[in-house]
């Protein structure tokens, strides 16, 4: 309940240094711009960190609260807290951030020190989604977040890099405009105020909730991205840079579902029951059906692109069988997708970095000559199954078991996605890894360095952690998502 | 009112305004050959104390001449914005004026009764001298526009621009002269109080209606009455396109309140209807055709006319917060579009006007500041934050909500979106493409390039913290109805 602007310092500082690194531009061979990023990246993990060690895990209340007034003719406020659900998702954005500026270290050739200040300020903005309290204040992070990712996808790109990022940031943009409406219209609903907090507590009549409910559906579905608004992902990873995949994956689509636990469930409880129907449908398609689409690809990024749409399927099926169990499940697993997802895609930027192909076909027998990174890829091929002993296990399980709790059915079609995750991910790991070399260039790969070592060991070592003791992740949740869904199970319809 | 000749002080900026656009005139007769940069400095240094004596004056009310001009908040807020606005187009285009050989007094005096015109449009009182100053405004616009005369395109423009603005102004001035038949009164209170009798089912009133929306539609580019728009933007040496695209829209703008909401807000029900009309055609028309566009000046033009909708947005909410969005709209586009505009002239130079869309390919490898200031406007533009087009926006759509009209508002934001597009395809160009081998811009006016660096990173900053730019145009309509 104390405030030593931590929440602010972990916004700011990435942001300010971010374009104090763009003004040291490509000095010294981008040595400068390379160790003053590292510098302000681990400074912004730093400042994170008492987050957790400070943090109450008994209280569902908001903690670290900052509240000033910014625009006060509109009663916007700058209105920062935390609780149990945005704490995990700091972290891991903070600490992403660390690795992706290791990894960019060599591989990123032109304009060196505007793609590391493009992920520097990224990285304020989404500590700012995660800990925005006021809703013009988390519509501003969240849209803001979308011109670095925009320039990173267009400027680094691939082939086909201008037609993905448009894509990507009109899909993106549309979604999230109809959120605005509903802001504006909660707004004069709840007296003249943005506090999300006020919001959750004005009371709303059937069929304005469902027409929020939609609005804000359409936003977060889009980021997630939810089956049938998913196709802007496999473009943007396909063409991102390596990290721009990671932080795409490991934390972008965390703020759509992030939006449903902080908006969605709360302000419009009543619809969420009666449109969970259409959730839980949307969730098993992207489960069974993305899952599909996964096994057919030829390209690797585009394979874990859709396998990371089917991924957050169990997470949106969690959320919306209201039971404790599930939701703290898909919370457990947007976490472990974090981690995973963060390592396949790095994984396939080591490949990628040695032989400028992601095509399959191409590769064959890695695992002869880089035995380092066939192990450690292995472990995040197990987590991206699933394998008990991993994080992938710990969040699928608990979704799984908590939806059959609820509704049998969905339960066991969702178990079906296992399978059809177990067969893309093992297919893609055989075919690259296993069998003989198929050609010279093969041959000539060197294992992984000392940086990319640090880098994907870190993750193992947290895809390990977070699956065999997974109890201190869950004790911060805990409280919180126990008071999310009391929130929930409580009418907000007046009568 | 009855010693209110001796309230001429109310009026001192306008008296300013014209002395010293006389004394430009007089000085660049005599020592205009030698010195040219005497009337550009003497200009620039009118303008300046034409804001001070503006902002001297916030604050206080009242009549001056017999009620024929007014001060209030409003007039002062919008006055001190419009001469901003005229310094910074005077300070951008003096490398571009110097290069053409148009670099003459003319171009000054024009300029200063120009802004004359705005500011008797912002303090007007009574309908013949309202005209008065739009005339005085077109007039001196007409005359810069075709001010180029060895260019074909200049004239052309100039010539459009000129019958279809007469044709504006007779439209407007009709609507007045029903206006004068139906109460018997030029002054706009007493307009209001005679028109509480009138009603708004009064045929003649809703004539009178339809005639003013026309003009004003017309003078501000809302579709459908936009055809001379994208033509005299790009015709027009673009420091005159830069003046055209912010000072006059503040000014139509201030018109508008003067003429519909002071004398006759008792017919909103009707001219409400006529705006959200212009709204609907404006916002598809000027974000739809944008797309279409290859020259960078068409666009904006056409990026005018969707944003004329959006402020019409806040005319149609038609509530004390709507007039102020409207209006904080108007002010903060025409902070957008001198940015855009100034940019095109920084980059300009003799032969090349770099204009084209694909001018600026590769800008952001050859130029990377002035790719960071082109990203910045076009997101501003595009309403996306953390910039302060982002805040224009929000004020409207927050002000049409409140006015319960959402169905209006889902459609802005989608048009927002369609919108987002064609800004961002020039930020694909100018960032994404690799650059063309021959393309020299000029870029080496350090006047034009600080003036610029200001104005564009303001629309970043006053996007941070925006509180008190919203607070100083909310509070100017504060009291308006």
């Amino acid at each position: 309940m104390y405030s030593f602007g931590i929440l602010s310092a972990a916004i700011w500082v990435p942001i300010v240094g971010g374009f104090l690194v763009l003004a040291l531009g490509d000095r010294a061979g981008g040595n400068l711009a390379r160790w003053a990023s590292l510098l302000v990246s681990v400074a912004t993990f730093a400042i994170t960190l008492p987050l957790l060690t400070g943090f109450d895990t008994q209280t569902a209340s908001m903690q670290f609260v900052e509240r000033i007034p910014w625009i006060p003719s509109f009663h916007i406020e700058y209105f920062l807290g935390i609780d149990g659900i945005s704490l995990w998702f700091i972290l891991l954005t903070s600490f992403l951030t660390v690795l992706v500026v290791i990894s960019s270290w060599r591989n990123v050739s032109s304009r060196l020190s505007q793609y590391l200040a493009a992920f520097l300020i990224m990285d304020g903005l989404m500590i700012g989604v995660f800990c925005a309290l006021d809703a013009i204040l988390f519509y501003v992070f969240w849209e803001a977040m979308l011109i670095p990712m925009f320039l990173i996808i267009g400027v680094w790109g691939g082939p086909r890099r201008v037609y993905a990022t448009i894509k990507f940031f009109l899909y993106t943009f549309l979604g999230s405009v109809l959120m605005l409406v509903a802001f504006l219209y909660l707004y004069f609903h709840c007296g003249d105020s943005f506090s999300l907090l006020a919001f959750q507590r004005t009371p709303l009549g059937t069929s304005a909730q469902t027409w929020i409910f939609l609005a804000f559906l359409i936003a977060f579905a889009v980021k997630i991205p939810m089956w049938p608004v998913h196709t802007w992902l496999p473009d943007a990873h396909v063409e991102a840079p390596t990290a721009g995949s990671v932080i795409l994956a490991a934390v972008m689509l965390k703020m759509g579902a992030y939006g449903f636990l902080r908006l969605s469930l709360p302000i419009t409880p009543d619809a969420s029951h009666q449109l969970a129907w259409l959730m839980i449908t949307l969730s098993l398609i992207a489960i069974v059906y993305i899952a599909l689409i996964a096994v057919v690809q030829k390209d690797m990024k585009k394979l874990i692109a859709y396998s990371s749409i089917a991924h957050m399927g169990y997470v949106t099926l969690g959320f919306f069988v209201f039971t404790q169990t599930a939701v703290e499940g898909a919370i457990i697993q947007m976490l472990s997708h974090g981690f995973v997802s963060a390592a396949m895609f790095l994984c396939v930027g080591v490949l990628y970095d040695r032989m400028h192909t992601r095509e399959i076909e191409a590769y064959g027998g890695v695992a002869n000559v880089m035995p380092i990174f066939a192990s450690l890829m292995m472990l995040f091929a197990m987590g991206n199954v699933g394998l008990p002993g991993t994080s992938g296990f710990v969040g699928e399980f608990m979704v799984v078991l908590g939806t059959y709790q609820a509704y049998p059915w969905p339960a066991i079609i969702a178990a079906t996605g296992l399978i059809t995750g177990a067969a893309y991910t093992l297919w893609l790991f055989k075919r690259v890894l296993f069998g003989g070399i198929v050609h010279a260039q093969v041959a000539a790969l060197n294992d992984l360095n000392g940086r990319e070592i640090l880098v994907l060991g870190s993750l193992a070592g947290l895809v390990l952690l977070l699956g065999v003791w997974p109890a201190p992740f869950l004790d911060v949740v805990h409280v919180s998502v126990a008071h999310l869904l009391q929130q929930v199970s409580v009418s907000k319809i007046p009568s | 009112m009855h010693n209110a000749l001796s309230h001429w002080s109310f009026a001192i900026p306008e008296i300013w305004v014209l002395v010293m656009a006389c004394v430009v005139l007089l000085v660049d007769v005599y020592v205009g050959k030698r010195q040219r940069d005497l009337a550009f400095v003497l200009t620039g240094f009118s303008l300046l104390a034409a804001m001070a004596l503006t902002w001297a004056d916030r604050g206080q009310s009242g009549f001056a001449f017999f009620g024929q001009l007014r001060l209030d908040p409003f007039t002062s807020v919008a006055s001190f914005f419009v001469e901003l606005l005229t310094l910074l187009v005077l300070l951008y285009s003096r490398k571009y004026l110097l290069r053409r050989g148009l670099y003459r007094g003319e171009v000054f005096v024009l300029l200063l009764f120009a802004l004359l015109g705005a500011m008797i449009l912002i303090s007007g009182s009574n309908l013949l001298v309202l005209y008065l100053g739009l005339e005085l405004l077109a007039l001196s616009q007409y005359a810069l526009v075709a001010f180029q005369r060895d260019n074909v395109r200049a004239t052309e423009a100039g010539l459009k621009y000129f019958i279809l603005g007469a044709l504006a102004s007779a439209l407007l001035l009709y609507g007045m002269s029903l206006l004068y038949g139906l109460t018997g009164s030029l002054n706009l209170q007493q307009i209001a109080v005679a028109l509480i009798n009138v009603g708004p089912q009064n045929f003649l009133l809703v004539l009178a209606v339809v005639f003013v929306v026309a003009g004003i539609a017309f003078k501000l580019g809302a579709a459908p009455f936009h055809m001379w728009l994208p033509d005299a933007y790009q015709g027009a040496p673009t420091p005159v396109t830069l003046f055209m695209s912010s000072v006059p829209k503040i000014a139509i703008f201030a018109l508008f309140l003067r003429i519909l909401v002071e004398g006759g807000y008792g017919s909103i029900e009707i001219w409400r209807q006529l705006f959200i009309a212009l709204v609907l055609v404006s916002l598809l028309i000027g974000n739809v055709v944008a797309i279409a566009q290859t020259n960078l000046k068409r666009m904006l033009a056409y990026s005018t006319v969707g944003n004329m909708g959006f402020l019409a947005l806040g005319i149609v909410a038609g509530t004390q917060n709507g007039l102020a969005s409207a209006f904080f709209y108007a002010v903060v586009y025409a902070l957008m579009a001198t940015a855009a505009f100034g940019l095109i002239v920084y980059l300009s130079r003799e032969g090349f006007e770099a204009e084209e869309i694909s001018d600026l390919r590769g800008l952001g490898r050859s130029r990377p500041w002035a790719a960071f200031l082109l990203l910045v406007i076009m997101f501003s533009l595009a309403g996306v934050p953390p910039t302060i087009g982002f805040y224009a926006k929000l004020a409207v759509f927050q002000a049409l909500i409140e006015a319960h009209f959402v169905w209006l508002a889902v459609y802005g934001v989608l048009m927002a979106v369609v919108g987002a597009f064609y800004y961002l395809r020039v930020l694909k160009v100018a960032l994404f493409d690799p650059p063309t081998e021959d393309l020299r811009y000029g870029a080496d006016d350090p006047l034009a390039a600080s003036v610029l660096t200001v104005n564009s990173v303001a629309l970043l900053i006053l996007g941070i913290v925006p509180g008190a730019l919203l607070a100083f145009c909310f509070h100017a309509l504060q009291g308006v109805l």
